[in-house]
Protein backbone atom coordinates (compact mmCIF):
# COMPACT_ATOMS: atom_id res chain seq x y z
CA UNK A 1 0.00 0.00 0.00
CA UNK A 2 1.13 3.48 -0.72
CA UNK A 3 0.33 6.04 2.06
CA UNK A 4 0.25 9.92 1.93
CA UNK A 5 -0.80 11.31 4.78
CA UNK A 6 -4.01 9.85 5.95
CA UNK A 7 -4.86 8.15 2.57
CA UNK A 8 -3.95 4.80 1.62
CA UNK A 9 -3.78 3.75 -2.40
CA UNK A 10 -3.25 0.36 -3.54
CA UNK A 11 -2.08 2.07 -7.06
CA UNK A 12 1.58 3.40 -7.21
CA UNK A 13 1.39 4.99 -10.25
CA UNK A 14 -0.54 8.47 -9.96
CA UNK A 15 -1.68 9.95 -13.69
CA UNK A 16 -1.40 13.38 -15.11
CA UNK A 17 -4.72 14.80 -16.84
CA UNK A 18 -3.28 17.10 -19.16
CA UNK A 19 -2.68 16.94 -23.28
CA UNK A 20 -5.17 14.11 -23.74
CA UNK A 21 -6.05 13.88 -27.84
CA UNK A 22 -10.04 13.43 -26.62
CA UNK A 23 -12.13 13.35 -23.16
CA UNK A 24 -12.97 9.68 -24.20
CA UNK A 25 -9.39 9.04 -24.98
CA UNK A 26 -8.61 10.06 -21.17
CA UNK A 27 -11.47 8.37 -19.79
CA UNK A 28 -10.06 5.07 -20.92
CA UNK A 29 -6.61 5.86 -20.32
CA UNK A 30 -7.56 6.94 -16.69
CA UNK A 31 -9.30 3.41 -16.19
CA UNK A 32 -6.79 1.31 -17.93
CA UNK A 33 -3.73 2.85 -15.77
CA UNK A 34 -5.57 1.61 -12.67
CA UNK A 35 -4.36 4.87 -11.11
CA UNK A 36 -6.39 6.16 -7.72
CA UNK A 37 -4.53 9.96 -7.67
CA UNK A 38 -5.37 12.39 -10.56
CA UNK A 39 -3.08 15.69 -10.62
CA UNK A 40 -5.46 18.43 -12.14
CA UNK A 41 -4.24 22.55 -12.91
CA UNK A 42 -6.30 25.04 -11.60
CA UNK A 43 -7.05 27.96 -14.21
CA UNK A 44 -9.75 30.62 -15.23
CA UNK A 45 -12.79 29.57 -16.43
CA UNK A 46 -14.13 30.57 -20.15
CA UNK A 47 -17.32 32.07 -18.25
CA UNK A 48 -19.04 32.81 -21.53
CA UNK A 49 -19.21 28.78 -22.88
CA UNK A 50 -20.33 26.73 -19.42
CA UNK A 51 -21.71 24.09 -22.19
CA UNK A 52 -17.78 23.43 -22.06
CA UNK A 53 -16.92 19.79 -21.04
CA UNK A 54 -14.90 19.57 -18.40
CA UNK A 55 -12.97 16.19 -17.57
CA UNK A 56 -13.27 16.56 -13.96
CA UNK A 57 -17.28 16.98 -13.80
CA UNK A 58 -17.35 13.09 -15.81
CA UNK A 59 -15.03 11.63 -13.34
CA UNK A 60 -16.33 9.23 -10.44
CA UNK A 61 -15.39 10.93 -7.92
CA UNK A 62 -15.30 8.50 -5.19
CA UNK A 63 -12.83 6.42 -7.08
CA UNK A 64 -10.02 8.59 -7.29
CA UNK A 65 -8.22 11.40 -5.05
CA UNK A 66 -7.63 14.65 -6.22
CA UNK A 67 -4.11 15.97 -6.21
CA UNK A 68 -4.13 19.73 -8.02
CA UNK A 69 -0.70 21.26 -8.99
CA UNK A 70 0.30 24.52 -8.86
CA UNK A 71 1.86 24.77 -11.99
CA UNK A 72 1.91 28.48 -13.14
CA UNK A 73 3.25 29.53 -10.14
CA UNK A 74 6.78 31.07 -10.07
CA UNK A 75 6.66 32.45 -6.34
CA UNK A 76 6.03 30.45 -2.85
CA UNK A 77 2.62 33.10 -2.56
CA UNK A 78 1.47 32.47 -5.83
CA UNK A 79 1.37 28.40 -5.42
CA UNK A 80 -0.18 29.24 -1.91
CA UNK A 81 -2.89 31.19 -3.67
CA UNK A 82 -3.62 28.17 -6.48
CA UNK A 83 -3.69 26.25 -3.18
CA UNK A 84 -6.16 27.64 -1.26
CA UNK A 85 -8.31 27.94 -4.85
CA UNK A 86 -8.26 24.48 -4.97
CA UNK A 87 -8.95 23.64 -1.54
CA UNK A 88 -11.93 25.37 -1.77
CA UNK A 89 -13.70 23.60 -4.45
CA UNK A 90 -14.20 21.69 -1.10
CA UNK A 91 -12.95 18.17 -3.25
CA UNK A 92 -9.32 17.68 -1.74
CA UNK A 93 -7.07 18.49 0.44
CA UNK A 94 -3.63 17.12 -1.04
CA UNK A 95 -1.37 19.42 -3.03
CA UNK A 96 1.58 19.26 -5.73
CA UNK A 97 3.65 21.94 -4.90
CA UNK A 98 5.13 23.17 -8.38
CA UNK A 99 7.08 26.23 -8.56
CA UNK A 100 9.30 26.90 -11.44
CA UNK A 101 11.99 28.73 -11.20
CA UNK A 102 13.33 28.34 -15.04
CA UNK A 103 10.91 28.15 -18.03
CA UNK A 104 13.21 26.53 -20.58
CA UNK A 105 13.88 23.70 -18.43
CA UNK A 106 10.50 23.68 -15.93
CA UNK A 107 12.87 22.99 -13.21
CA UNK A 108 11.48 23.39 -9.53
CA UNK A 109 12.78 26.83 -7.68
CA UNK A 110 13.76 25.27 -4.36
CA UNK A 111 14.04 28.36 -1.90
CA UNK A 112 10.37 28.83 -3.23
CA UNK A 113 9.41 25.39 -2.83
CA UNK A 114 10.04 25.43 -0.11
CA UNK A 115 8.56 28.49 1.46
CA UNK A 116 5.20 26.98 0.15
CA UNK A 117 5.61 23.72 1.53
CA UNK A 118 6.15 25.54 4.84
CA UNK A 119 3.40 27.66 4.14
CA UNK A 120 0.76 24.98 3.21
CA UNK A 121 1.69 22.34 5.83
CA UNK A 122 0.97 25.33 8.70
CA UNK A 123 -2.39 25.83 7.01
CA UNK A 124 -3.25 22.21 7.04
CA UNK A 125 -2.53 20.48 3.43
CA UNK A 126 -1.48 17.40 2.37
CA UNK A 127 1.75 18.53 0.82
CA UNK A 128 3.35 17.25 -1.88
CA UNK A 129 6.02 18.52 -3.53
CA UNK A 130 7.44 18.87 -7.22
CA UNK A 131 11.59 18.79 -6.74
CA UNK A 132 14.62 18.51 -8.36
CA UNK A 133 16.61 15.24 -7.54
CA UNK A 134 18.31 17.46 -4.75
CA UNK A 135 19.48 15.17 -1.67
CA UNK A 136 19.48 17.74 0.92
CA UNK A 137 16.69 19.83 -0.45
CA UNK A 138 14.63 16.63 -0.10
CA UNK A 139 15.79 15.95 3.35
CA UNK A 140 14.56 19.43 4.26
CA UNK A 141 11.26 19.06 2.77
CA UNK A 142 10.50 16.15 5.20
CA UNK A 143 11.93 17.59 8.06
CA UNK A 144 9.42 20.22 7.48
CA UNK A 145 6.75 17.26 7.31
CA UNK A 146 6.13 17.36 3.86
CA UNK A 147 3.86 14.03 3.38
CA UNK A 148 5.55 12.79 0.19
CA UNK A 149 8.33 14.00 -1.89
CA UNK A 150 8.54 14.11 -5.14
CA UNK A 151 11.72 14.65 -7.19
CA UNK A 152 11.89 14.45 -11.34
CA UNK A 153 13.61 11.80 -13.23
CA UNK A 154 14.34 14.69 -16.08
CA UNK A 155 12.85 17.61 -17.47
CA UNK A 156 8.58 17.90 -17.41
CA UNK A 157 7.43 16.44 -20.49
CA UNK A 158 10.86 15.75 -21.72
CA UNK A 159 10.27 11.70 -21.69
CA UNK A 160 14.32 11.50 -21.24
CA UNK A 161 13.66 9.12 -18.39
CA UNK A 162 15.92 8.78 -15.32
CA UNK A 163 19.11 10.38 -15.70
CA UNK A 164 20.22 10.28 -12.41
CA UNK A 165 19.59 7.09 -10.42
CA UNK A 166 22.12 7.47 -7.97
CA UNK A 167 20.74 10.55 -6.89
CA UNK A 168 17.30 9.44 -6.92
CA UNK A 169 18.38 6.27 -5.09
CA UNK A 170 20.27 8.56 -2.22
CA UNK A 171 16.82 10.25 -1.51
CA UNK A 172 15.08 7.08 -1.52
CA UNK A 173 16.97 5.39 1.36
CA UNK A 174 17.27 8.54 3.01
CA UNK A 175 13.51 9.38 3.23
CA UNK A 176 11.36 8.11 5.59
CA UNK A 177 8.02 9.46 3.36
CA UNK A 178 6.76 7.79 0.39
CA UNK A 179 9.34 8.99 -2.63
CA UNK A 180 7.35 9.37 -5.95
CA UNK A 181 9.08 9.78 -9.05
CA UNK A 182 7.64 13.23 -11.01
CA UNK A 183 8.18 13.90 -14.21
CA UNK A 184 10.35 13.13 -17.26
CA UNK A 185 9.57 9.36 -17.53
CA UNK A 186 9.25 8.51 -21.04
CA UNK A 187 8.65 4.39 -21.19
CA UNK A 188 7.84 1.28 -19.22
CA UNK A 189 11.36 0.90 -18.80
CA UNK A 190 11.79 4.38 -16.86
CA UNK A 191 9.05 3.64 -14.71
CA UNK A 192 9.77 0.38 -14.05
CA UNK A 193 13.29 1.63 -13.07
CA UNK A 194 11.92 3.87 -10.64
CA UNK A 195 10.41 1.61 -9.01
CA UNK A 196 13.01 -0.78 -8.65
CA UNK A 197 15.19 1.54 -7.14
CA UNK A 198 12.79 1.60 -4.39
CA UNK A 199 10.20 4.60 -5.33
CA UNK A 200 7.21 4.36 -3.20
CA UNK A 201 5.30 5.82 -6.84
CA UNK A 202 5.67 7.42 -10.10
CA UNK A 203 3.67 10.32 -11.63
CA UNK A 204 3.62 10.96 -15.23
CA UNK A 205 1.21 12.57 -18.03
CA UNK A 206 2.65 13.06 -21.17
CA UNK A 207 4.54 9.61 -21.33
CA UNK A 208 0.76 8.51 -21.28
CA UNK A 209 -1.07 10.81 -23.15
CA UNK A 210 1.31 11.93 -25.69
CA UNK A 211 1.73 8.66 -26.77
CA UNK A 212 0.32 7.28 -30.01
CA UNK A 213 -1.94 4.80 -28.26
CA UNK A 214 -2.55 6.40 -24.67
CA UNK A 215 -4.71 3.55 -23.18
CA UNK A 216 -1.90 1.11 -24.10
CA UNK A 217 0.51 2.74 -22.78
CA UNK A 218 -1.79 3.40 -19.75
CA UNK A 219 -1.86 0.19 -19.28
CA UNK A 220 1.85 -0.33 -20.20
CA UNK A 221 3.00 1.84 -17.04
CA UNK A 222 0.18 0.26 -14.46
CA UNK A 223 2.50 -2.88 -15.19
CA UNK A 224 5.86 -1.60 -15.14
CA UNK A 225 5.45 0.03 -12.21
CA UNK A 226 3.63 -2.74 -10.98
CA UNK A 227 6.63 -4.78 -12.12
CA UNK A 228 9.03 -2.41 -11.15
CA UNK A 229 8.02 -2.92 -7.33
CA UNK A 230 7.33 -6.47 -7.21
CA UNK A 231 11.29 -6.44 -8.33
CA UNK A 232 12.44 -4.28 -5.52
CA UNK A 233 10.66 -6.30 -3.27
CA UNK A 234 11.82 -9.45 -4.87
CA UNK A 235 15.90 -7.87 -4.40
CA UNK A 236 17.50 -8.15 -7.63
CA UNK A 237 20.95 -10.08 -7.67
CA UNK A 238 23.72 -7.85 -7.23
CA UNK A 239 25.98 -7.34 -10.59
CA UNK A 240 29.46 -9.16 -11.19
CA UNK A 241 32.06 -8.59 -13.03
CA UNK A 242 32.40 -12.03 -15.18
CA UNK A 243 30.07 -15.16 -15.80
CA UNK A 244 28.53 -18.10 -13.32
CA UNK A 245 26.68 -20.55 -14.74
CA UNK A 246 23.87 -21.33 -14.17
CA UNK A 247 23.61 -25.16 -14.91
CA UNK A 248 25.60 -27.45 -12.69
CA UNK A 249 29.13 -28.08 -13.78
CA UNK A 250 29.67 -31.59 -12.02
CA UNK A 251 28.02 -34.56 -13.12
CA UNK A 252 29.09 -33.65 -17.16
CA UNK A 253 28.52 -36.86 -19.21
CA UNK A 254 31.44 -37.17 -21.17
CA UNK A 255 32.44 -39.44 -24.60
CA UNK B 1 -21.99 47.84 -12.81
CA UNK B 2 -19.06 46.60 -14.23
CA UNK B 3 -16.49 43.78 -13.14
CA UNK B 4 -13.66 43.01 -13.92
CA UNK B 5 -14.20 39.23 -14.07
CA UNK B 6 -10.80 37.07 -15.24
CA UNK B 7 -9.02 39.77 -16.22
CA UNK B 8 -11.82 41.48 -18.31
CA UNK B 9 -14.01 44.14 -18.15
CA UNK B 10 -17.75 42.59 -18.03
CA UNK B 11 -20.75 44.43 -17.96
CA UNK B 12 -23.28 42.81 -15.55
CA UNK B 13 -27.15 43.38 -15.21
CA UNK B 14 -28.39 45.44 -12.33
CA UNK B 15 -30.17 41.86 -10.91
CA UNK B 16 -26.55 40.63 -10.03
CA UNK B 17 -25.87 41.97 -6.62
CA UNK B 18 -23.84 38.74 -4.94
CA UNK B 19 -21.57 36.10 -5.77
CA UNK B 20 -24.63 33.04 -6.05
CA UNK B 21 -26.21 36.20 -8.87
CA UNK B 22 -23.52 36.37 -10.79
CA UNK B 23 -23.16 32.72 -11.27
CA UNK B 24 -26.57 32.31 -11.91
CA UNK B 25 -26.57 35.31 -14.55
CA UNK B 26 -23.69 33.13 -16.75
CA UNK B 27 -24.88 29.82 -15.80
CA UNK B 28 -22.38 28.45 -13.98
CA UNK B 29 -24.58 27.86 -11.02
CA UNK B 30 -24.00 24.06 -11.11
CA UNK B 31 -20.65 24.32 -12.47
CA UNK B 32 -17.85 23.07 -10.52
CA UNK B 33 -15.93 25.97 -9.60
CA UNK B 34 -14.14 28.55 -7.23
CA UNK B 35 -14.43 32.66 -7.24
CA UNK B 36 -12.23 34.82 -5.77
CA UNK B 37 -13.27 38.41 -5.64
CA UNK B 38 -10.44 41.33 -4.74
CA UNK B 39 -7.97 37.97 -4.04
CA UNK B 40 -10.14 36.65 -0.98
CA UNK B 41 -11.60 33.55 -1.93
CA UNK B 42 -15.40 33.34 -1.65
CA UNK B 43 -16.91 30.09 -0.22
CA UNK B 44 -19.75 28.29 -0.94
CA UNK B 45 -21.86 29.21 1.75
CA UNK B 46 -21.22 33.22 1.07
CA UNK B 47 -22.41 33.17 -2.67
CA UNK B 48 -25.82 34.45 -1.56
CA UNK B 49 -24.66 36.95 0.70
CA UNK B 50 -21.39 38.03 -0.74
CA UNK B 51 -22.51 41.19 -2.32
CA UNK B 52 -20.87 42.81 -5.60
CA UNK B 53 -19.39 46.45 -6.09
CA UNK B 54 -19.03 47.92 -9.29
CA UNK B 55 -15.31 47.31 -10.25
CA UNK B 56 -14.63 44.17 -7.76
CA UNK B 57 -12.35 41.81 -9.36
CA UNK B 58 -13.75 38.44 -9.91
CA UNK B 59 -11.57 35.53 -10.71
CA UNK B 60 -13.76 32.56 -11.62
CA UNK B 61 -11.44 29.26 -11.93
CA UNK B 62 -11.78 25.64 -12.02
CA UNK B 63 -9.73 22.09 -12.37
CA UNK B 64 -8.14 21.65 -16.16
CA UNK B 65 -6.25 18.97 -17.12
CA UNK B 66 -2.59 19.20 -15.94
CA UNK B 67 0.16 16.84 -14.32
Amino acid sequence: MLKIGPYEFSSRLLLGTGKYPSLDVQKEAVEASGAEILTFAVRRMNIFSPEQPNFLEQLDLSKYKLLPNTAGAKTAEEAVRIARLAKASGLCDMIKVEVIGCDKTLLPDPIETLKAAEMLLEEGFIVLPYTSDDVVLAKRLEELGCHAIMPGASPIGSGQGIINPLNLSFIIEQANVPVIVDAGIGGPADAALAMELGADGVLLNTAVSGAADPVKMAKAMKLAVEAGRLGYEAGRIPKKRYASASSPTEGMSVV
Amino acid sequence: MTLVINGEAVAVPDEVKTVGDLLAHFRLENKLCIVEVNVRIIQKHEYETKALCDGDRVEIVHFVGGG
